[in-house]
């Protein structure tokens, strides 16, 4: 197992670097001077020392090359200091959102959490509404439930989040006016009520969020259990007699959730691009607001962290999916 | 089986296609939304960018059936127009995609060297984040192109770049898996014997018999390429503001949700519903071709 997770991990490093490039080369061969905006009275002396400042000056490579130095080591290197109160990346060059002037992680540490609980959230309550869901569908399949639950997902997996978001808000906000459109990130829980308060503003994002997940997972899962009540060994539980919920729980579901389990890390991702919408639906002062805030203002070295960051995920989510997956299943790992 | 793209085959797939309700279903849906589109300008001949100041935020009425925006332009009328660009920039990018991941496919499945080489740039292409990447290149490179092309031009060909060449890669994996398999079938090895070229074998024997497949992943790829037009254009980073598309009109009306909701529900109903009719054609053209891979 020690041997695949490594090779897995070994696996990860070309990816990430082929992203970085991607990034790099993107931002690099766009058009556009991030000195365009500067009044013109600056003598040309002057610009070409603040070109050299801002690194414009060097060849592709040695820029690309400092900028990984800068994202794998000296920002991590950053993150600890503040962590542990080391003294790593002291002196070092950090990443500086040309926004803020102020370092790039910075600000992703402060936006991180809302997107983290919002996010996390949904992912949670999707996968506990989705699992259910699939297993009794594929329980009963052909049956009524089976048939609606199969209408509601294939909906539910139609309609994409900037429309749901929109109509929850019409429905919950506008005509019940039960919940809150916005949600107000500066809301601290100290009590009850407070707390109520930020469950009232989590549940229209959570919801919208988890919509596409538990639609595209209880498909999944409804599928898997399918295939797997159909194999022998569960029939085999059956024939010794075993409790109709022993067979379906111990015997279908178990083979069932080897497939299931790595969709849902592989979503992950994908539900952290959702998010980047939804925030902007309901204003959640998150990730994803900071990236399109970055994007519109032109602040390279942000959005091209955020983005990185994302990839990262992405290339996480892999790794988890396949170490579940050689976790689950021995033939992949000895394979 | 030495024909099997034989036409009769081909009625009984379409036949089986047929029998399903939800293909049936969302096919009647897609042709009367590609319909109402296409003649669109002639059922309702009003001007989409017409502005029209005295009959500002208008609720439905005999003139304007769906009402006014805040400047006074038929939302039918803009529905309509966006549609024509929602549907063109799906259909579009969708070839895209379709073209390049056909292409890598038919490589990586009919030239073995290739393989390793292709499919470990499939799975690079999908560990990147492709929305947040997308808004990236269309930041950087919206000014250039509108400037090149013309601001509706540039935009659409960059969108539709953007989108297609980060979308191939479950088509190049559908097709060469297709392709890996028919690369050993009997036909194929006989028309190999009788000297057909590479070229020939792939364009004349691969192809055709992997069209299904193939058919499949298009018809997903473009409801999928007008979702992440229109979440595009509703973050701000699509289409310029007097150029209507789903997407746009979506965004453009949520500021005016309290008042009219129905601004905004009618394109986002219109986007869900074309997504919809997509996924269930392509659920039956699966299950009509899943019958005949029962039956080989």
């Amino acid at each position: 197992m020690l041997s695949y997770a490594l090779r897995r991990l070994a696996y990860a490093v070309p990816t990430l670097l082929f992203i970085s490039l991607v990034l790099f080369a993107l931002l690099d061969l766009a058009p556009g001077d991030p000195m365009a905006q500067l009044p013109l009275t600056i003598p040309p002396e002057v610009r070409a020392d603040m070109r050299a400042a801002l690194g414009l000056g060097e060849p592709a490579p040695v820029r690309f090359g400092k900028w990984l130095w800068q994202l794998f080591a000296v920002e991590p290197m950053a993150l600890a200091d503040s962590a542990f109160g080391t003294d790593l990346a002291a002196g070092s060059p950090r990443l500086i959102s040309w926004q803020t002037r102020a370092p790039v992680m910075e600000t992703i540490v402060q936006r991180l959490p809302q997107t983290l609980w919002v996010v996390g959230m949904a992912y949670v309550v999707g996968v506990l509404i989705a699992l259910p869901l699939g297993i009794v569908s594929a329980c009963r399949q052909n049956s009524v439930f089976d048939r609606a639950g199969t209408l509601v997902t294939m909906v539910g997996y139609s309609v994409p989040p900037f429309f749901s978001g929109v109509l929850a808000i019409v429905i919950f906000s506008v005509h019940l006016g039960w919940l809150p459109s916005i949600y107000d990130t500066t809301h601290r829980v100290t009590d009850w009520s407070s707390f109520t308060v930020q469950l009232r503003q989590m549940t229209l994002p959570v919801l919208v969020l988890s919509l596409q997940t538990t639609a595209q997972l209880s498909r999944f899962t409804r599928a898997a259990m399918l295939d797997s009540l159909h194999q022998d060994h569960v029939r085999t539980a059956r024939a010794k007699g075993l409790s109709e919920v022993a067979v379906v729980l111990g015997h279908g579901l178990r083979t069932a959730l080897v497939p299931v389990v790595t969709v849902i890390a592989l979503g992950l991702p994908q539900v952290f691009g959702g998010a980047i919408i939804t925030e902007q639906i309901f204003k959640v002062n998150g990730v994803g607001h900071l990236l399109i805030g970055a994007i519109q203002a032109g602040d390279l070295p942000m959005v091209q962290t955020v983005t990185f960051l994302l990839a990262v995920l992405v290339v996480l989510a892999n790794i988890a999916a396949d170490l579940a997956y050689g976790l689950l299943d021995p033939r992949i790992r000895h394979g | 089986m030495t024909a099997p793209a034989a036409p009769g085959r081909r009625r009984a797939i379409w036949r089986r296609l047929r029998r399903q309700r939800g293909a049936a279903a969302g096919t009647a849906v897609l042709a009367f939304l590609v319909a109402a589109v296409l003649l669109g300008p002639w059922l309702w001949p009003n001007d989409p960018g017409f502005i029209d100041v005295r009959a500002r935020n208008m609720g439905p009425g005999l003139a304007h059936p769906l009402g006014t925006d805040q400047l006074g332009r038929d939302t039918l009328a803009r529905m309509l127009a966006g549609g024509r660009v929602s549907i063109a920039v799906g259909l579009a990018a969708a070839a895209v995609a379709l073209g390049l991941g056909t292409l890598i496919g038919v490589l990586a499945g009919f030239f073995r060297r290739l393989d390793g080489p292709l499919m470990r740039l499939t799975d690079l292409f999908l560990a990147l984040p492709v929305i947040p990447l997308i808004l990236v290149a269309v930041m950087l490179f919206r000014e250039t192109l509108s400037r090149g092309l013309g601001p509706q031009a540039g935009i659409f060909a960059l969108i539709v770049l953007a989108i297609g060449v980060t979308s191939w890669m479950p088509t190049a994996r559908v097709v060469r898996g297709e392709v890996l398999g028919l690369k050993e079938r009997d036909f194929i090895l006989a028309a190999r014997a009788a000297g057909t070229t590479e070229a020939a074998l792939i364009t004349r024997h691969v192809l055709p018999n992997a069209a299904s497949p193939i058919l499949v992943s298009a018809a997903l790829g473009t409801a999928n390429a007008i979702v992440t037009e229109s979440a595009l254009s509703f973050l701000g980073l699509g289409f310029p503001p007097d150029f209507p598309t789903w997407g746009r009109l979506l965004s453009d009306a949520t500021p005016y949700l309290q008042d009219q909701p129905g601004r905004a529900l009618w394109p986002g109903a219109l986007i869900c519903l074309t997504v919809l009719g997509v996924n269930y054609l392509s659920e039956g053209l699966r299950d009509a071709l899943d019958a005949r891979g029962t039956a080989r």
